[in-house]
């Protein structure tokens, strides 16, 4: 059995998906962050200052392409696959011979792409408004690719768990924008006192966000080896508890 | 060699329902089996065991010698599934729901191609191929999932209730299409409430009532054990009053029609010249009842709740 075809069939389905939708998909990051950068970089950021050596809008760069990166590769998988669910054309990959790891794969697959894609679009839009030189690209897009691997997985379980439509967006809502914007987004943790520096440790986002930032500006208030070893534990604890979700038919069988 | 083997299967919900008690069946390769039962009799979760869409208790299926469990891929890639309702992708064209069940069980993109177009030409769906499915009218969404479950030249074909729903001239045509499909080689088989359908298409027939398997028999020989046949005769001329026939129970439902219960031993060559004797001219015949309704009726009826089941294959 060529699992290779069915793994590129998801993969292929989920791009078409999102490139077929792009006014819902590719177009709202563009202008959300065109505005971003517009009144917190431009308008407010020249009236700041620099953080860490860095204009401020240098610094806000990183975070929002991250922050783009981070919603969108959940959403792609949390809506795909839950409309799947919902439509019932699950049925059609559970029936088929198809093994889980391969299911799982492909939708997470279509996430990473769809999140890097925006990543690359609102890149190109803070092209318009500043000129990055690069620090380290290897950082850069391996933090890019792993944050999108951590979210799409997260929306996979999401997708799995969810029994209604309303179940999709409590996580964005009310988990992952916060924890997005208090990851150090928009500001450095080393500005917080001590306590909420602390608290805000305890905040994977706040890893990957500086990471990121470093690879591009080379700023960070974080341990960027810490950052490796946090998104590759949660790759690893969300795809085991994925297929064990997947072999069970939590959520997916009667 | 058999398409199917069921063996003591058992489902038990979470909510604790028993849907099937350890049932038992074989399906031969080559068969159009009917698989009958009431509503919420474990006809769909027995299907829903057999195409991995439903985790069963306890108990062994096995499709073509591949046992579900131990060569999953392998049983998989023999079924084809046309479920019960559309499950497919409402704003993906007709073409790329069949390449895209054709990629799930890797088929290479030049066989998905030449196998879409066949099966899409089989169902005369081909003209609709660049058209999204929500478009489609329900008797051209069955086709679809048909055609769908056919990609892959699956050697066992399930069909949930295929025709439910769809017009009496669609319903023939998909007939048509299936006793085609059976006679190529697949393997079928067939849940329908249209007995009618199960009698007309399938050799043989299990009947599934409570969880259990109540009738495992071929079509002739239940169809066989029917004592009395019921017709409806149309007269040339009115009658005031129901003759009487000897042998048969004779009622009069108009002036110009009879119901008969004619006894099997009782030939209808006789019943015509009784009738003649009479001076009564029958001018059309029809059954009153399906047979294999009748029958089902019977069964169903005969085996409530906690009752033993019976299996005579």
């Amino acid at each position: 059995m060529n699992y290779s075809i069915a793994f590129r069939t998801i993969v292929t389905k989920e791009i078409f998906r999102f490139i077929r939708i792009w006014p819902q998909t590719l177009l709202p990051p563009a202008i959300t962050t065109a505005l971003y950068f517009l009144i917190f970089g431009k308008l407010i950021g020249d009236r700041i200052g620099t953080i860490s050596g860095a204009s401020y809008m240098d610094y806000i760069v990183p975070g929002i392409i991250l922050m783009s990166v981070i919603s969108h590769s959940y959403a792609n998988v949390v809506s795909s696959f839950y409309s799947t669910k919902f439509q019932r054309n699950i049925e059609e990959l559970l029936v088929a011979p198809i093994p889980n790891w391969v299911i799982l794969g492909g939708y997470v697959s279509g996430g990473i792409i769809r999140g890097l894609l925006v990543g690359i679009v609102v890149t190109l839009i803070s092209l318009l408004f500043t000129d990055i030189t690069v620090n380290n690209i290897a950082i850069a897009l391996s933090i890019a690719v792993l944050t999108a691997t951590v979210f799409s997985l997260a929306g996979f379980i999401n997708a799995i768990l969810a029994e209604s439509f309303d179940d999709i967006s409590i996580i964005p809502n009310f988990v992952l924008t916060p924890l997005s914007y208090l990851g150090g987004v928009f500001y450095s943790v080393n500005m917080l006192p001590s306590i909420w520096q602390n608290i805000s440790m305890g905040n994977p986002i706040l890893y990957m966000i500086n990471a990121f930032r470093y690879g591009l500006i080379g700023v960070t208030d974080v341990d960027i080896q810490m950052t490796f070893i946090i998104t590759g534990g949660f790759i690893i604890t969300l795809t085991l508890f994925s297929l064990y979700l997947l072999h069970k038919g939590i959520g997916i069988k009667n | 060699m058999n398409a199917l083997s069921l063996r003591n299967l058992r489902k038990i919900y979470n909510n604790g329902f028993e849907a099937l008690k350890g049932i038992d069946l074989d399906v031969e390769a080559g068969d159009f089996f009917a698989l009958l039962g009431p509503n919420g009799a474990g006809k769909s979760t027995a299907i829903g065991i057999i195409s991995s869409l439903v985790n069963e208790s306890s108990g062994s299926v096995s499709i073509f010698g591949h046992d579900l469990r131990r060569e999953r891929a392998k049983a998989k890639s023999c079924i084809g599934l046309v479920p019960q309702e559309v499950n497919f992708n409402q704003f993906d064209t007709v073409k790329s729901i069949l390449l895209n069940q054709a990629g799930y069980y890797g088929l290479s993109r030049k066989l998905a191609l030449q196998r879409t177009e066949y099966c899409l030409k089989q169902m005369d769906l081909w003209d609709k191929r660049d058209t999204v499915s929500r478009r489609l009218s329900g008797g051209m969404k069955r086709r679809v999932m048909i055609a769908r479950a056919l990609v892959h030249a699956p050697k066992l074909l399930i069909l949930d209730e295929p025709t439910a729903g769809v017009d009496i001239e669609i319903r023939r045509s998909m007939w048509q299409m299936m006793q085609e499909v059976n006679q190529q080689g697949t393997t079928i088989i067939l849940t329908t409430h249209y007995l009618e359908e199960a009698e007309s298409l399938c050799r043989n027939i299990a009947i599934i009532n409570h969880g259990k398997i109540v009738e495992n028999s071929d079509m002739a020989s239940l169809l066989a054990r029917l004592h009395v046949e019921h017709f409806v005769l149309d007269l040339a001329r009115p009658i005031a009053a129901a003759p009487v026939l000897e042998g048969c129970q004779i009622e009069r439902v108009t002036d110009k029609t009879l119901s008969v219960a004619v006894p099997k031993e009782h030939s209808l060559n006789k019943l015509f010249s009784q009738l003649t004797a009479q001076n009564i001219e029958v001018t059309s015949l029809k059954n009153k009842t399906n047979r294999l309704e009748q029958l089902f009726m019977d069964l169903i009826d005969s085996n409530p709740i906690g009752s033993k089941a019976t299996g005579n294959k």
